[in-house]
Order: structure tokens, then sequence, then C-alpha cells
């Protein structure tokens, strides 16, 4: 599902970042930690076509993202990636049936409704569909922006610090949601995240342990550091 | 939805700055399009009013007067001239036809012109009802005169001295209604006309008691002025030449004299044009200050949107949708005020007022406020756009604010 292979990643003249090889496969839940700074958010980006890296070589789900970019781009992150951001940017403007349906319209397919009520519904939010996003509670918010994130079916799906600012039973309850909802469509899960919390969570609701992808402080350490390795326990 | 309704919905989340917009819009645009209506109706009631008559013949004085109140009847005259100095200048070969016109009195505001039925003819006039006169004291209404005081044929009524409202009556000496004109947006609507022979029967106090004194009266009779129309183009050259140095009359040429006219008004009308502007610029800079705040304030939405597989060009079109959206409102309602302006400055002033045609109308020129609109609209958004286009997705995955 996710290849890499001598993978790096330079901010304009900057000290190039170098990340570790990784292979995954299909259906795996990835949780990335490291730092801030060590790259977590770049890698992310390189994984969803969002930038491309200067060398070594990606794919992921059978496509090289070397190559990729511009609008072919943005149609193969549409079709293949969902994505749930910390800070939900959920359109204040937009009733959180219209939130979801934005990302049919980003897309530039037309818009299936049918689709945005079974995934509302499989989130238990089915009933604040005409709701604006002010007048949902965070836990509802997290549940739509989850819903927004798996609307399209996605092979991969980025989270990236999704508990940062949830309280204990929250987090553990977001994390649960989200491996449900990855399991759920079959997907691939990576979690980018610095909190605990959310390898504690993963151990109380999977019978295989997640794979851990540990980015090192700095630039060269992560250079040299080993591939994925697994989480302890 | 489409990308017109997500962009309506984005317009409408902030209602306030919204509103502003489209109201300051609305007032540069509204001002242009009562510029724009304005000279059009000017203008074309110059036009209308002036077509075919080639010199205007009367008492020497400001040339623009002559034009101003023996074809348009917005002016008082400057002065009579001898009726036989006026028919001398048919024997000018260069001369193809001499209309007379005598002004004198008014009934209610609405002058009484002294003419022969050629004036009729000349301005293609063609009767409602009735006949044209066959005897003096016999009038014929245009179409707004007999409309508003209700006139009809038959009817008999006393003028009053003077061109305005006010003077004091003719009481002795009555017209008769035998004739209403079909309504035709000109001056004309706006006159009472009859034989030239009238207004001396009116003015002349003294009676001919024998042939020799009404030789005598008619050696002495005057009239007001005298439009002419050439046998040749040519003519606009010598003819008023001719006029201004062998008599004691002055040749105004009414295509000289209104674009005389046209450049001062255009004056005063490019001074309102600056101040309309000043607005749109005005209205311009508070739709991009909106929009780039909008831009900056959803950069992590519309960063989202990017993640979500949309391309920039198409949130960059979604952007221009919205500036687009408020050019369109304020297009309408811009257009709309300037046309209730214009129907509120002809009630005003009324019929007072000669060159107001009434009614909404719609010349080419018009084209011109959507498409400022738009213009304005497209170049505010520009930066936004821009700025939404360039900016760096990443930054959304980073920042965690």
């Amino acid at each position: 599902m996710i290849e890499t292979r001598q993978l790096q990643y330079a901010y304009g003249a900057g000290q190039p970042l170098a990340f570790p090889d990784v292979a995954v496969a299909q259906g795996t839940v990835l949780l990335l930690s490291g730092p801030s700074g060590s790259g977590k958010s770049t890698w992310l980006a390189l994984l969803a076509a969002l930038v491309r890296a200067e060398h070594g070589s990606l794919m992921v789900a059978g496509q090289n993202l070397t190559p990729l970019a511009g609008r072919s781009a943005d149609a193969w992150r549409a079709r293949n990636i969902g994505f749930l951001p910390q800070k939900l940017h959920l359109s204040a403007a937009l009733s959180v049936q219209h939130n979801l349906e934005l990302a049919f319209w980003a897309a530039g397919l037309p818009v299936d409704a049918q689709r945005v009520g079974q995934v509302l519904a499989q989130l238990g939010v089915a009933e604040l569909a005409q709701r604006l996003p002010s007048q949902l509670s965070g836990g509802q918010a997290q549940r739509v922006a989850l819903a927004r994130a798996v609307l399209m079916q996605p092979r991969l799906i980025l989270a990236d610090e999704p508990t940062a600012s949830l309280d204990d039973a929250a987090a553990q309850d977001a994390v649960h949601l989200l491996v449900q909802a990855a399991q759920g469509h079959s997907a691939t899960l990576v979690i980018a995240t610095h909190d605990a919390r959310v390898a504690q969570a993963l151990a109380s609701c999977m019978a295989v342990s997640p794979k851990l992808l540990q980015l090192g402080p700095a630039p060269r350490e992560a250079a040299s550091s080993a591939a994925a390795r697994r989480l302890p326990a | 939805m489409n990308t017109l309704a997500y962009a309506w919905r984005y317009v409408w989340a902030r209602p306030m700055a919204a509103l502003l917009n489209v109201l300051l819009l609305s007032l540069g645009l509204g001002s242009i399009t009562f510029l724009l209506l304005v000279s059009h109706h000017v203008e074309r009631a110059f036009e209308r009013d002036l077509a075919g008559i080639d010199a205007v013949v009367g008492a020497k004085g400001s040339p623009m007067q002559l034009i101003l109140s023996g074809v348009l009847h917005l002016d008082v005259p400057p002065g009579n001239v001898p009726l036989a100095a006026v028919n001398a200048l048919k024997k000018n070969p260069l001369v193809a036809e001499i209309i007379p016109i005598s002004l004198g009195d008014n009934l209610q505001g609405y002058r009484i012109v002294g003419t022969s039925p050629a004036y009729l003819k000349h301005y293609q006039a063609t009767l409602a009802q009735g006949h044209v006169w066959d005897a003096p004291m016999q009038v014929v209404l245009g179409a707004t005169v007999a409309r508003t005081l209700g006139l009809q044929l038959g009817q008999q009524f006393a003028g009053s001295h003077g061109l305005g409202a006010g003077g004091h009556a003719h009481g002795d000496q009555a017209y008769t209604v035998v004739g209403v004109l079909a309504a035709q947006g000109g001056v004309i609507d706006r006159l009472i006309i009859t034989d030239t022979a009238s207004v001396w029967k009116v003015h002349e106090s003294a009676q001919g008691v024998d042939e020799e004194d009404r030789q005598a009266l008619e050696d002495d009779r005057e009239v007001t002025m005298a439009l002419v129309r050439y046998t040749s183009p040519l003519a606009a050259v010598t003819f008023p030449r001719w006029v201004n140095t062998t008599t004691a009359m002055q040749a105004a040429a009414p295509a000289l004299e209104v674009t005389r006219l046209l450049h001062m008004l255009g004056l005063g009308a490019d001074v309102l044009r600056a101040f309309a502007a000043m607005l749109l610029v005005t209205a311009g800079l508070s739709v991009f200050i909106a929009l780039w705040n909008a831009v900056r304030e959803r950069q992590g939405d519309l960063a989202l949107l990017r993640m979500l597989g949309a391309p920039a060009g198409r949130i960059g079109v979604l952007l221009m949708t919205e500036a687009l959206w408020l050019a369109l409102l304020s297009a309408l309602c811009g257009l709309a005020l300037g046309q209730a302006f214009v129907l509120g400055l002809g009630w005003v002033l009324g019929l007072q007022s000669q060159l107001m045609a009434t009614g909404l109308l719609w010349p080419n020129t018009l084209w011109v406020v959507p498409a400022l609109a738009a213009l304005v609209a497209l170049c505010a958004a520009a930066l936004p756009v821009w700025q939404a286009y360039r900016s760096d997705v990443l930054q959304l995955l980073q920042s965690k604010g």
C-alpha cells in the first residue's frame, strides 16, 4: 500500500528532510510519531501528493507519486486520500450536508446525496445533516469531519493530531471511531501524533498492534533511523 | 450544490460585509446609470426635435437662446422680427422651406405656438382626433397638453400672456380646440399649435377700420422666428453669414449650438462622472478588503478543499464567483437606482422639462454598467485569488491553531 525508498524533501534551499524507508500493507494502521519539526506533516503531504519528493521513490495505492503533479495529483488525491485535520475546517457557512457535498465538488464529481446520508448514518450523526457547524458539539463536529474523510471511500486515511484538543475520554472515542471507520472501508490509516494517549487507545481497540514510524528529532538522525518498527507495548 | 450555489452561501456567510459592499457598489453604478440615462435622454431629445431644421432665423442676440426658445421651447426668445423680412428670405435660392414661429402666450405653462401647417408636417405629426385649423383662433393640442389639461374637441379657452404660467389672461379672445395630435414623444406633445394669424389677432389691440389701416397693420406684423430648411448642404456655409451681414436678423445653426450646449453640459457631466468613478473605486477597494479578509479567514478551509482534491483553479473560480455575485447584485441595484433617479427627476421637474422623456429606457450604452461591475469585482478579486492560489496546503497541516 505504502512503499517509500530513500525519500527526501527540502524546504527551499534548506537542509533536506530524509525519511526512513517504509513498507505497509493495505488495511494497516500506522502510527507516525516524532517531535515537532521532525517532518510528520511533510511526510503526510508527500503521501497525499501535495508536494513532490526531490529524491527517492514513493508508491501509494499502486501509484508512483514521484512524477505526479498538478491536476493529475489533485484527481488522484480526491479518489484515494481521506483527510482528518487537527482543526476540522468545517465551512461555517454550510450545513453538515453541504460540507460533505463539498467533497464531491472539490473532486469535480456529481453529488451522491445517498452516499452522504449513508456515511452520516454510519457515524451516528444523520440527524445533524441540516445543522450548521456552529450548532455542533466538539464530538459531533469530529464525527462530521471523519464522515467527510471517508466519504469518497479512500484507500488511505491521513489523520493529523486527531486528539490534540480532546479530553481523555473523547480522545479514546475519536481513535476508536477512526479505526472503525478505516476498517469499515478497508482503508489504510496513518495517524500522525505526539500524543501518547493515541497509542494506548489503539492498543485497547485493535487485536493486532499498529505499526509505528518514529521520525527523529533532527533531519540527520531521521535519515539514519531505522525503518518502521513495532510499537512497544 | 454547484460553484454558483457555494459562492452564494459564502457571500452571505458574512451578511453585513456583503450588504455594505453591495450598497457601495450600487451607489457608484447607480450614479453612472443616472448619468448615462440623462445624457441619452438629452441627446435623443435634441436629435428628435432638431431633425431637419438647418437654421433658425430670429432677432439678434444669443444664437443658443434662439435655438432653445424656438426649437426646443426651453427658453424665452430674444425678440421678434418683421414678417416682411422673414418672407424676403423665401426669395433666397438656398432656402427650400420656411416655417414661421410666433410665441407670446401660454395656457397653464404650455406654450401657444403660432405657425403654419408646415410645422405639423415637418414633425410628421398625425391627428388623433379632429382636424388641422382652417381659421385663426382654432388650435391643435399636443398629446401631453390634451391629457393633462383634459381639454376636448370644441372646448374653448383663453391664453395667458407670457411663456410661463401666471401672466394676465387674454379673456376676450378665446381659442377653440379643433384637433388633438397623437403622442410622439417629442417637444410637439407639449405645445398648443395654432395659425400665426391667431397670435396677431390676440395681440393687435388696434383694429383696421378701412383697407389702408389694415395694410398698415399688416406691414407692421412680426413673427418670433423662422425655421429654415436648405436646398443644399452647401448653404450651411453661406446662408448664416448672408443673414447675419445683410439683414437685421441673425441665423443660428441648431447642430452647432447644440454641440456647444452639450459641450457645456459635458463639463458638468465630467465632474459627476469623476465622482461616480471615485465611488466605484472606493467600492472596489471595499470588495477587495472583504475578499482579502474572507480568504485569510478561510485559508484553512480553502487548503482543506485542496486536500479534498480541488485543483487550485477551481478554488480561484469559487472566489471569483463570490465577487461576481456581489457585482451582479450591485449591477441590478445600481441600474434600478439610476432608473429610479431619472424617473424621480422627470417627475419632480414634471412637464416643465421638455428634455426628459418618461418611462424606462435601455440605451445600449447602459451595458457599460454590468460590464463595469464585473470589471471592478474581478479586479478586486484578483489579488485574493492569487493569495489563495499560491497558499501552501502544507501550512494547513502544520498550523495547529
